[in-house]
């Protein structure tokens, strides 16, 4: 099995050690990973901001980079709903179809595709979990509160097979952090109030590290935990889940 | 960008300088919220439901004008008296005719807001005639000379300690007293004048049935009936989108309602009015206002299937954090971003980027509206009309340029955390919107794209 790994633009930059950890966990899985050289990013933050006209050069670049593996994985929820939606390329449609319909979200790869039951992983701390909005309402990576629907949660399947790992029970178990591409900037007082609440939540309910399934959200949860000196950390759920492992 | 109002953000920043206050609100609207999660667990049916109303709607936006033809003729056949109004002025115009014809002066309105949306109130003043709005959650926001915040709960932004000071300055009740049941009682006593006295009652219509021509008005407070049974001439005001096809539709909408909007089994009351009783005048103002508009925008047609029951609003982080008035439009919300802008572009074209798409809203809604997709799809299109700022135009090409390129990537990137690191004042200062209550990510000395050439080539 030939997976293509795609690492968003800022995890690259900012948080490679997320990058490491997706890789380790795969190879460790049995699968052959390839990181293609010179991908960038899929166009989301200006697709989100109005101006999807503009993304044809990376989606043109995404194809090139990514056509011809079996599955694309990505430690990102947001990035993989954005391809998923709307990578198009008028010239390369065949390969961008095929890669909309091969590329998953780490989680949702481990749980469907490679169907993993067990994994020795030891992290024994309590965890809350951000579920991240693209991810679980763009994806399905979880059931949503607003549905009268039966629960489900692949990241929660996954995290529950970590040895010593306790996931701690949320007040509201699904609402925004507010990070919301550029709306953290150009909503600026309502983003941080948004991301301030969900900290509060998670901090009333004990506990000592918040994970999720994107980098970007976590980054804006972990901006604020610092301005408050909190003792709290935030981990991409694959730092979690290939935590101990040998 | 110009616009008449204040931006989202800039209201939204003014509303978060009373953080206990934003917890109230947010808070408040979230009990809603739960309240409206335990109603629907109720019915195991419940997402189907949601699905047959969503059908339904489809059924009749696609079909409107034949519906309308049909209600119109029912109506008549009914003895009602039915007007057509093209948008906000002609509605205002036929109303203000038909009190005017009536002599008189002073008149009650029940809730509704599509009047709301025609600016019916100040044009009626203008023209020297007051109107009293009997919801009482309105006739709040009317005595504190403030527009609804809230399509459902129009005074859901007031404390009741704020509303018992208007009261005690309009109606004369003792200082200090913010009892809720003292409080409704004193606005009882008041209204019930105005309702004896007025000769014309106008109401908003929740549904109108094409088969029967009959119209149905759901409260809670029973306002609307009192005020239509009591006046000379009923004057109901919809939106053209509020047509159903037949009476056992009701059975769907009706058990949606009252659910997704309080968390109540159904409205108190769902009044039906066909017949206008011996004596009355009953008069119908069909108002398009940009409905056919939206209807011919594709991506947009499904926002007319919009039963009002503000639950998108209940949801929506955004909202509960920026209260109603930030959306300077009389509906607020998720659902009003996405109608506010086929009114006016320009004027709403910060509405659609007042939301992080996170799509609670499209889940709850119970006409099942694509909510957060429209919102992303009205940003490409106020984007491609030329609404936005020519600073965030500049910085999205920039940001094009960068990243479809991936030698300027790579050295972009390596330089942005080099300076990150060696200049962190260049970033972390007061023109940086991240900064201002956030730390910036820790710029590491390498990248991932570094790493994997060290470790796996
Ligand atoms: S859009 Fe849907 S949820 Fe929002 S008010 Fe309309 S019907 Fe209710």
């Amino acid at each position: 099995m030939k997976v293509g790994l795609f690492i968003p633009c800022y995890i690259d930059q900012f948080y490679p050690q997320v990058g490491i950890a997706t890789l380790s966990l795969l190879e460790k899985l049995g699968c052959e990973v390839v990181y293609p050289q010179g991908q960038t990013c899929c166009g989301q933050p200006m697709a989100n901001s109005g101006f999807e006209h503009l993304t044809a050069g990376c989606n043109e670049l995404f194809v090139d980079h990514f056509q011809g593996f079996d599955y694309i994985v990505a430690p990102s929820g947001s990035c993989v709903l954005h391809i998923k939606d709307h990578l198009h390329v008028d010239h390369k449609e065949v390969a961008a179809t095929h890669i909309r319909q091969r590329i998953y979200e780490l989680s949702e790869f481990l749980t469907d595709v490679l169907k993993v039951e067990n994994l020795p992983a030891r992290f024994p701390h309590k965890v809350g979990i951000h579920q991240s909005c693209h991810g679980q309402r763009g994806l399905g990576l979880s059931q949503m509160s607003e549905l009268v629907a039966a629960p489900f949660s692949k990241p929660q399947q996954l995290l529950q097979m970590v040895e010593g790992l306790e996931l701690i029970d949320l007040k509201r178990t699904d609402e925004c952090c507010g990070f919301g591409g550029t709306f953290c900037v150009f909503e600026e007082a309502v983003s941080v109030k948004m991301g301030k609440d969900r900290i509060a939540d998670h901090v009333n309910n004990g506990a000592e590290y918040i994970t999720g399934n994107d980098v970007s959200c976590l980054m804006h949860l972990e901006g604020i935990l610092r301005r408050q000196h909190s003792h709290i950390k935030v981990l991409h759920i694959a730092e979690i889940l290939n935590a101990g492992i040998n | 960008m110009e616009q008449k109002h204040k931006e989202h953000s800039v209201l939204a920043e003014a509303f978060n300088n009373n953080e206990p206050r934003v917890n109230w609100h947010d808070e408040t609207l979230w009990w809603v919220r739960q309240k409206r999660d335990k109603m629907a667990w109720t019915l195991p049916e419940w997402e189907e439901l949601r699905e047959a109303a969503s059908q339904i709607k489809h059924n009749v936006l696609g079909n409107l004008h034949d519906y309308l033809l049909a209600f119109e003729k029912n109506a008549i056949a009914n003895g009602a008296v039915v007007h057509w109004a093209a948008d906000a002025a002609e509605h205002n115009r036929i109303v203000l005719q038909l009190l005017q014809q009536q002599g008189v002066k002073r008149i009650v309105k029940s809730k509704s807001m599509l009047t709301e949306e025609c600016h019916l109130n100040p044009y009626l003043a203008e023209h020297g005639i007051e109107v009293v709005d009997t919801d009482l959650g309105e006739r709040i926001v009317q005595l504190a000379k403030e527009p609804p915040s809230h399509i459902v709960l129009p005074c859901i932004h007031k404390k009741k300690e704020e509303i018992g000071d208007l009261f005690h300055e309009h109606l004369g009740t003792p200082a200090g007293n913010a009892d809720p049941k003292f409080l409704t009682a004193a606005a009882r006593l008041h209204l019930r004048k105005e309702f004896i006295q007025s000769r014309v009652a106008i109401t908003g219509v929740n549904f109108a049935v094409a088969e029967t021509g009959e119209m149905v008005v759901c409260t809670n407070e029973g306002n609307a009936d009192m005020g239509a049974h009591l006046a000379d001439v009923h004057i109901a005001c919809m939106g053209i989108e509020k047509i159903i096809p037949e009476r056992k539709h009701l059975g769907v909408f009706l058990r949606l309602l009252a659910r997704s909007a309080t968390g109540q089994p159904i409205t108190t009351y769902s009044s039906h009015f066909r017949k206008p009783k011996a004596g009355q005048q009953v008069h119908i103002v069909l108002v398009d206002n940009g409905r056919s508009r939206q209807l011919g925008r594709e991506d947009f047609r499904n926002s007319l299937k919009c039963i009002r029951c503000g639950a998108c609003m209940n949801t929506c982080p955004v909202y509960r954090r920026s209260g109603g008035h930030s959306y300077h439009n009389a509906i607020a919300g998720p659902i009003g971003s996405i109608l506010a802008p086929n009114l006016d572009m320009k004027d709403y074209a910060d509405l659609p980027f007042a939301s992080t798409l996170c799509g609670s809203c499209s889940n709850v809604c119970p006409v099942k509206i694509d909510i957060h997709q429209q919102l992303y799809k009205w940003r490409q299109v106020l984007t491609k009309e030329g609404h936005t700022k020519k600073t965030k135009a500049a910085g999205m090409h920039a940001m094009n340029i960068v990243l479809s390129k991936p030698g300027l990537y790579k050295t972009a990137g390596g330089v942005g955390r080099w300076v990150m690191r060696t200049f962190p004042a260049v970033v972390n200062n007061g023109m940086n919107p991240w900064y201002k209550q956030r730390e910036m990510p820790e710029a590491p000395k390498q990248s991932f794209a570094d790493w994997y050439k060290k470790n796996r080539q």
